[in-house]
């Protein structure tokens, strides 16, 4: 199923034609319009089934198993999003792809991010970890407006012990973005223990200044509200025992990156 | 009008139509000055300000321990009954109380003498047994003439709830003077102007109107002209001739309060709003400001101290009334901004320093701050109103797109979504029906699932035990055209009485002679009904039925689309029963031909109607309350508020005329990340609701834990203010179990 799609580099091809050549469904877990969250605006959010990271602190763990989604397919999702355009037209906004991690299906992500943009008119975002960032061709990246891109961690060994999985990948892609010249947030979730250590918070904000295509770094405090989701699939919230950081370490952690000459919220 | 133009006065003023005839709008228009910048400019509360706002914290907390502070319990009120009152006669600029002293409350018996009497027991005063006399045996009250002219049928349907929170021991409420008049002309012309009103119906019976109205309106106009001259020797007791009009921004001030303050001295109307008056001061006070009479900062100080006076309006009323209309709302309802028919934005200076009122006194819940919202207005504006809501939760907004177009705009909202031009349009206020009720009729035959009492038709109970979809629909059809009857005959009644023995006097002087008039109809547990038809179509529902083979209770076996998803298979249901209610109203014939007009709106009285109503087939548990006004069902909406507004954008406006009520709640952090990024992101989302054709939504930017805090301590919270459907309340004066309700409700917050 997840052949690369047919589509002329250009990307400037007729969505009906596009569209037929497609493969038109993927796994979704939900959708969900946001405010201010998941990228500029008011955002169609739609969240993609499966992930192949497994970070400690996930707070939306039943979306890591695509077999846990629901069959959608993109003409269904393009149609419940159609009906936000006069809204998000006049708030400002767009869609997003979240999850899961969207490039786990990347012909259906894809397709959506096509058709979001040149159907329907929004902006467009993927919010991803990067880890699978080799699979989203350069036609999917034209379709995409804004990347959030979470760094969860500067040290490998730290990342595998954080996510099951390696760090590379996601640095690489962040290159290839700013190569690019793909807008990018960066996000960071702070974890008293885990992420907070100085060296590490340093590291990132030294790698994200480096690349140049940063607009912005959200430096998310960490939090249990996921913990229920956890208990919901008979897993126990791994940390469970942690501390939520203090508004003083969250704004030294602020700090840290604009010291690097980033803006960080 | 003969009378010399009072140029002094208006002395800079544009000159138009106005100044021959009554015709405020047309002054505005030639005369506002809009302001398209920020709130940069504002100033601060003056040490004046704040130690007068402060020396009535000592009161309230009293008051809040009490349930009132003090009641003037022996002298009837009028325009004229109480000697003039201050708060601090050396620092006030605005003077005038409702009684002799600061929440002190009045006694208006005219609406009823059992509502005053039960309210002075309830709170330890005596009830003097002279008056007692008067209003039972010699001047009977509104509520005397309901009762004598209710039916059996409306009678049961009252005790019932399915027709509920009738105004038919209280005022009325819902009607707005337009009391800029009083400024801008002074008393004397109006009263010349009231009189030639009247001449022009001294033939036995006036062109097009029957005797019967003619004489109606001859001793209405007399009352008006009586209320008039009162209106002016209450003013005189506090040292201002206000028969010419205003010279000065403070005059200004104060001859529009003291209007208002009449009207509230003789008038305990459910919802006493004020209007439109901010650009209109505007134009007083910029006059002074050019000519350097006038600083910012003693304009911000005439706006909060009128704004202090608004805030300290107080009616008497009963525990009863509390719970149904709980945290003593007096919905002094102040309509801010929109955009002119020629397309210049109504914002002014002063739109912003009435917002401004609250930083510089703190939140609050009255004057009921209300912006006409619409796409177009300034930016600077836009952000403000945001801002203002994020920090204080205290405004409400209101489509100017659908008001424009169909009122004009001189529109003000009255009580929390009644739309009207100011003083040419008048309703009479009809609380509402409860058609989740209904809809368990349907299903009882006309019984009542509480009581067992055959209240509606026996239109024959369902019989099977899996409920039928196109069965119940038919039944329910018939309960409500039954419904629609019975109501708009109590209504009928109510404001033929209320006309009768509880005329707004002062109210309807400041109005044109001849107004158009609404029946304003309303419904309750519109979200319950769509969503229990929803379950009867796509799940299964099975019923319960007690020893009597009354059903009292459903199991819903499978998922069904809720209203609140932007889902049409479910919105559609919601939008046929608002078009279906609608039409069946209109089919019976009005008081004074009044129009009819219904809302979707419950205030607080969602919990009490809820109370009120056993189990629904959508799996609600008896009990249970509604949501609030259109709301969809708590947690029902799973797809974020955005998709919860976009349903209730679907209802027709066009069959809702009096107004469609929304409250979103959402936590800081469900707006954005940065304080900037909130301010605009909710200036998007009004922009987003409005251009998708919503009618109202009542902002609250809440953290969940800081409500749960409030209801352990709430000492530490006297100013939380909260907006429920259509208005907005002190969070620590509801009871416990609406506190619960609004905790309960749907926080939409992201993760």
């Amino acid at each position: 199923m997840d052949a690369a799609p047919l589509r002329p580099p250009s990307g400037a091809v007729t969505t009906a034609a596009a569209a037929t050549r497609r493969p038109a469904n993927g796994s979704l877990h939900s959708w969900d319009l946001s405010t201010g969250v998941d990228g500029p605006g008011t955002r169609f959010v739609a969240f993609l089934a499966g992930c192949p990271l497994r970070c400690l602190y996930c707070h939306n763990p039943d979306t890591m198993r695509m077999r846990a989604g629901r069959r959608t397919s993109a003409d269904t999702l393009v149609a419940e999003a159609a009906k936000y355009r006069t809204f998000i037209a006049a708030s400002g906004g767009g869609a997003t792809l979240s999850g899961g991690e969207p490039l786990l299906q990347p012909v259906f992500a894809g397709e959506l991010l096509h058709r979001f943009k040149h159907e329907l008119g929004f902006h467009t975002a993927l919010d991803t970890s990067g880890f699978l960032g080799a699979r989203a061709t350069d036609a999917l990246l034209a379709d995409t407006d804004l990347v959030l891109l979470d760094i969860k961690s500067w040290n490998r060994e730290l990342y595998r012990r954080l996510t099951g999985q390696d760090l590379a990948p996601t640095l690489d892609f962040a290159r290839r973005l700013a190569d690019r010249g793909t807008t990018v947030r960066v996000r960071f979730v702070l974890v008293p223990g885990l992420t907070d250590a100085p060296e590490n918070v340093a590291g990132v904000a030294a790698f994200a200044a480096s690349l140049g295509n940063v607009e912005q770094v959200d430096i998310l405090p960490f939090h249990r509200l996921g913990a229920a989701k956890w208990e919901a699939l008979g897993k126990r919230f791994p940390l469970r025992h942690t501390p939520v950081p203090t508004e003083a370490e969250t704004t030294a952690a602020r700090a840290v990156f604009a010291g690097h000459g980033l803006r960080a919220v | 009008m003969n009378s010399p133009a009072p140029t002094a006065a208006w002395h800079g003023f544009a000159e138009g139509p106005w100044c021959d005839t009554v015709d405020v709008r047309d002054f505005i228009q030639r005369n506002y000055t809009p302001y398209e910048g920020d709130a940069a400019f504002l100033a601060g509360p003056t040490e004046r300000t704040t130690a007068l706002w402060d020396g009535l914290a000592g009161a309230f907390a009293e008051e809040r321990a009490k349930g009132v502070y003090d009641i003037a319990y022996d002298v009837p009120s009028s325009i004229t009954a109480h000697a003039p009152g201050y708060l601090d006669r050396a620092r006030e600029l605005i003077v005038g109380l409702q009684t002799d002293a600061p929440l002190k409350r009045a006694i208006m018996p005219y609406g009823g003498w059992r509502m005053v009497a039960g309210a002075l027991e309830t709170y330890g005063y005596p009830v003097s047994a002279e008056l007692e006399k008067v209003f039972t045996e010699y001047r009977k009250t509104h509520n005397a003439g309901v009762f004598d002219a209710y039916t059996p049928e409306i009678r049961a349907a009252r005790k019932a709830g399915i027709v509920t929170g009738l105004p038919d021991a209280y005022g009325r409420g819902r009607i707005i003077g337009d009391y800029r008049r009083v400024a801008l002309y002074g008393v004397d012309r109006l009263i010349e102007a009231k009189r030639a009103e009247k001449e022009e119906l001294n033939a036995p019976a006036a062109v097009g109107r029957s005797p019967e109205e003619t004489i109606r309106l001859r001793e209405e106009l007399a009352e008006q002209l009586r209320a008039l001259d009162e209106l002016k020797r209450m003013a005189a007791s506090y040292g201002h001739d206000i028969s010419g009009p205003a010279r000065t921004g403070r005059e200004a001030v104060q001859w529009l309060y003291f209007a208002y303050l009449a009207a509230v001295k003789e008038q305990n109307g459910a919802a006493m709003s004020l209007g439109r008056t901010s650009t209109f001061l505007d134009i007083y006070l910029q006059r002074d400001l050019a000519a350097g009479r006038l600083t910012e900062e003693h304009a911000q100080e005439l706006i909060d101290d009128f704004v202090i006076k608004l805030r300290i309006v107080r009616f008497l009323r009963t525990p009863e009334y509390d719970e149904l209309f709980s945290g003593d709302p007096t919905w002094v309802t102040e309509s801010l901004a929109g955009i002119g028919t020629d397309g210049r934005p109504l914002v002014t200076r002063t739109s912003f320093r009435y917002l401004q009122t609250l930083y510089n006194l703190g939140p609050a819940p009255e004057p009921n701050m209300t912006v006409l919202w619409s796409p177009g207005l300034p930016r600077g504006f836009k952000e403000f109103c945001a801002r203002v809501s994020i920090d204080t939760s205290s405004v409400q907004y209101e489509s100017d797109e659908l008001l424009r177009p169909r009122f004009g705009d001189d529109t003000a909202i009255a009580c929390c979504v009644s739309a009207m031009p100011v003083g040419k349009q008048m309703q009479f206020f009809g609380a509402r029906v409860n058609v989740a009720k209904a809809l368990l009729y349907a299903i009882n035959g006309g019984r009542d699932e509480k009581s067992g009492a055959q209240v509606g038709p026996d239109t024959g109970a369902v019989t099977g035990d899996v409920l039928d979809h196109d069965e119940v629909a038919a039944k329910f059809d018939a309960q409500l055209d039954w419904l629609a009857g019975v109501y708009v005959h109590a209504l009928n009644v109510i404001h033929f009485m209320h006309d009768k023995y509880a005329y707004e006097r002062l109210e309807m002087a400041l109005h044109d002679r001849d107004v158009r008039r609404t029946m304003a109809c309303g419904i309750a547990g519109l979200a319950v009904a769509a969503d229990s038809l929803s379950a009867i179509k796509y799940a299964r529902v099975t019923v319960d039925r007690d020893a009597t083979g009354l059903v009292t209770g459903y199991t819903v076996d499978g998922d069904y689309p809720a209203y609140g998803n932007n889902d049409d298979r479910a919105d559609a249901i919601a939008v046929r029963l608002v078009e279906e209610f609608m039409r069946k109203v209109r089919k019976h014939p009005t008081y004074r031909n009044a129009e009819h007009t219904q809302s979707v709106l419950t205030i607080t009285s969602n919990v009490v109607y809820g109370r009120k109503t056993g189990a629904t087939p959508d799996g609600r548990r008896a009990g249970e309350p509604f949501s609030p006004g259109a709301n969809p069902m708590n947690g029902r909406d799973t797809h974020g508020y955005v998709a919860a507004a976009l349903s209730v954008a679907k209802l027709p406006y066009a069959d809702a005329e009096d107004g469609i009520s929304l409250t979103s709640t959402v936590t800081p952090e469900g707006l954005g990340r940065t304080r900037e990024e909130r301010i605009g992101n909710l200036a998007g989302v009004l922009d987003g609701y409005t251009a998708s054709g919503g009618f109202h939504m009542n902002v609250n930017v809440l953290d969940r834990r800081t409500l749960l805090d409030a209801m352990d301590h709430p000492e530490k919270y006297p100013q939380l203010t909260i907006r429920v459907s259509g208005y907005a309340v002190n969070f620590v004066r509801l009871t416990r179990e609406q506190q619960l309700d609004v905790v309960n409700r749907t926080f939409h917050h992201a993760l």
